[in-house]
């Protein structure tokens, strides 16, 4: 479905992303793990449009994304989440939504849009009521309400910048088997971007691990889990969760 | 909560000077309470000021409606207001179309104005620097002035129609076209309010002046939202131009009568949010017409220039403005 070929990205001197190259099969979830600044952020990125590989090739069902614009990249079928929710604070949560399938896909009446929307809200477990407003939603809730924006857009494949770093054990649980649920019904492929790594593992069916710009390794699960150069990366780093610490 | 109840005291503060400067100077006068609060002619200004209040209300909602989605404050927005009114002067009077068709057909012209505003100048200097674009907007202002003057001239003109007015009580005489004013401005701020909280479009709008560069990334087309809104917002200047039109002359400096009150309103009311500006409006309007009522017509608009700069010193925000 994706096929990422040797792509690079550097600022000025410094080489963001080094020869990273990759696929993502039809109606799989893909988690791509790492620590702060290995690149993983610069790829999802890339991904999405917000800024055009150095060099190097992302393939979509065959189409070349590399410097597309990102709303011509959402037409396309890849919908996004952003790591920092940014909704307009003085519309509904609905109109948030609506909006967001609007303009995320091509050729879609309003009647449509608002469809998508609620079907969106729903499958996030969101209110549909018009009414309801986004400053009733908390740290957790503006996370879903990204998941459902990037829903509404219709996408075959999802770009989930999760950070699941400001929510508590339940709440992440939940957002990880929400990723599984959309999977499940919708059979969208997911691409999973995290930097916790043990409640990523639970879900996903592969994982890829960058460090300094570069992927170290891929596999399943507990195969990345007992892989040494991972267990190095991320060994004597608070971000190991305990339970990929005792899988390894 | 805080802000809900600062308001809440702003507005009994508003209450308790607006019956103040009612009564009191007429208390004085008098020495008399019964003689102020009968005052027929007291409570003639009284309305006469919210009827003025509507067509202010009018003029800031189509200024504050394109700052909010354009982010660029429109300086010469009052001069499309006189470009409107010549419109309708000129079709009416020298080529005899009715008044009722010269009327819509000077919405047309104001709205495609407006439209071109946006497409030849603003539409260049978005990325610019906010002052080169007030100084763009402040160009076009005289640009505007000289060329009604190079074409239309100097001289005042009148529409010659009046609707005359109506008794109210027996002392009470209320203008039809001021009370007609008053009526469409309303009724355009509702149809307005409706416009962007019921259509998918009002809906964008809306959107786009919260978070532009979010619309931009979810694929907006951002240009034609913008394209949009200044047409409107040219389109209620020439709204505007149809009320004034049968109360004033016509002449190349008629805007600087109300532009920089319009303007005053919209930042009085918190630059760009439009429920503000409609509840300034009504404040400055019933200053002039009270101050205007108990001293000379002038010091109205002393008192009410006098209140924005003491507002802006207690609430640079406006009132219902963010503090950012």
């Amino acid at each position: 479905m994706l096929a990422v070929e040797h792509l690079f990205k550097r600022f000025g001197g410094f080489t963001a992303v080094s020869d990273v190259s990759f696929h993502v099969e039809q109606g799989e979830i893909l988690g791509l793990i790492g620590p702060n600044g290995s690149g993983k952020s610069t790829i999802f990125n890339m991904l999405a449009g917000a800024f055009p590989p150095t060099a190097g090739s992302i393939r979509f069902e065959g189409r070349e994304l590399a410097g597309l614009m990102p709303h011509r990249i959402v037409h396309m079928g890849i919908g996004r989440t952003f790591q920092i929710p940014r909704p307009f604070r003085r519309l509904s949560i609905l109109e948030n939504a609506a909006l967001a399938g609007y303009y995320g896909q091509d050729h879609v009446s309003r009647a449509e849009a608002w469809e998508a929307a609620e079907e969106a809200l729903e499958m996030v477990g969101l209110p549909t009521d018009p009414r309801a407003e986004t400053s009733s939603l908390g740290a957790a809730g503006l996370k879903k309400l990204e998941l459902a924006k990037a829903l509404a857009t219709k996408p075959r494949l999802l770009l989930a910048d999760e950070s699941l770093g400001g929510l508590d054990d339940s709440e992440m649980d939940q957002a990880a088997d929400m990723l599984g649920k959309i999977r499940a019904e919708k059979g969208i492929t997911v691409i999973w971007v995290e930097h916790i790594m043990g409640v990523l593992m639970r879900v996903v069916d592969r994982v890829m691990v960058l460090d300094h710009g570069e992927k170290i390794s891929e596999g399943s699960p507990s195969e990345v889990a007992n892989d040494p150069r991972v267990i190095e990366v991320y060994l004597g780093t608070d971000i190991v969760d305990t339970g990929a610490a005792a899988d390894a | 909560m805080g802000r809900i109840d600062t308001r809440v005291w702003l507005i009994v503060i508003a209450a308790g000077l607006f019956v103040c400067l009612a009564y009191v100077p007429a208390i004085i006068r008098e020495g008399n309470l019964g003689f102020a609060v009968s005052d027929v002619f007291l409570y003639e200004a009284m309305i006469n000021g919210l009827l003025l209040g509507g067509v202010l209300a009018l003029l800031s909602l189509g200024l504050n409606l394109i700052f909010g989605v354009v982010d660029v404050v429109w300086i010469c927005y009052a001069e499309i207001v006189m470009l409107g009114m010549y419109g309708i002067y000129y079709l009416h009077s020298f080529y005899g179309v009715p008044l009722l068709l010269a009327m819509p057909a000077g919405i047309l012209i104001t709205a495609i104005i407006g439209y071109a505003v946006h497409e030849l100048v603003i539409r260049h200097l978005l990325d610019s620097a906010p002052i080169n674009q007030l100084l763009a907007t402040g160009g076009l202002l005289f640009f505007f002035q000289s060329v009604a003057t190079l074409a239309f001239g100097i001289d005042f003109r009148n529409l010659g129609v009046s609707l005359g007015s109506f008794p109210l009580t027996e002392d009470i005489y209320i203008s039809w076209s001021r009370l007609a004013a008053f009526v469409t401005a309303a009724a355009c701020v509702a149809g307005l309010y409706l416009f962007l909280t019921r259509t998918f479009m009002g809906t964008a709008i809306r959107a786009i002046s919260q978070d532009r560069e979010i619309m931009t990334l979810m694929g907006a087309a951002q240009g034609r939202l913008y394209l949009i809104s200044s047409a409107i917002g040219g389109g209620l200047a020439g709204l505007a131009a149809c009320l004034l039109v049968l109360q004033y002359d016509v002449h190349p400096f008629v805007g600087l009568s109300f532009g920089p009150i319009t303007f005053m309103i919209c930042v009085l009311g918190g630059l760009g949010n439009m429920v503000g500006g409609f509840i300034a409006a009504f404040i400055l309007s019933e200053l002039i017409a009270l101050g205007g009522y108990h001293f000379d017509l002038e010091w109205g608009y002393v008192f009410a220039f006098a209140f924005f700069i003491a507002m802006m010193f207690v609430r640079p925000e406006g009132i219902m403005g963010r503090r950012s």
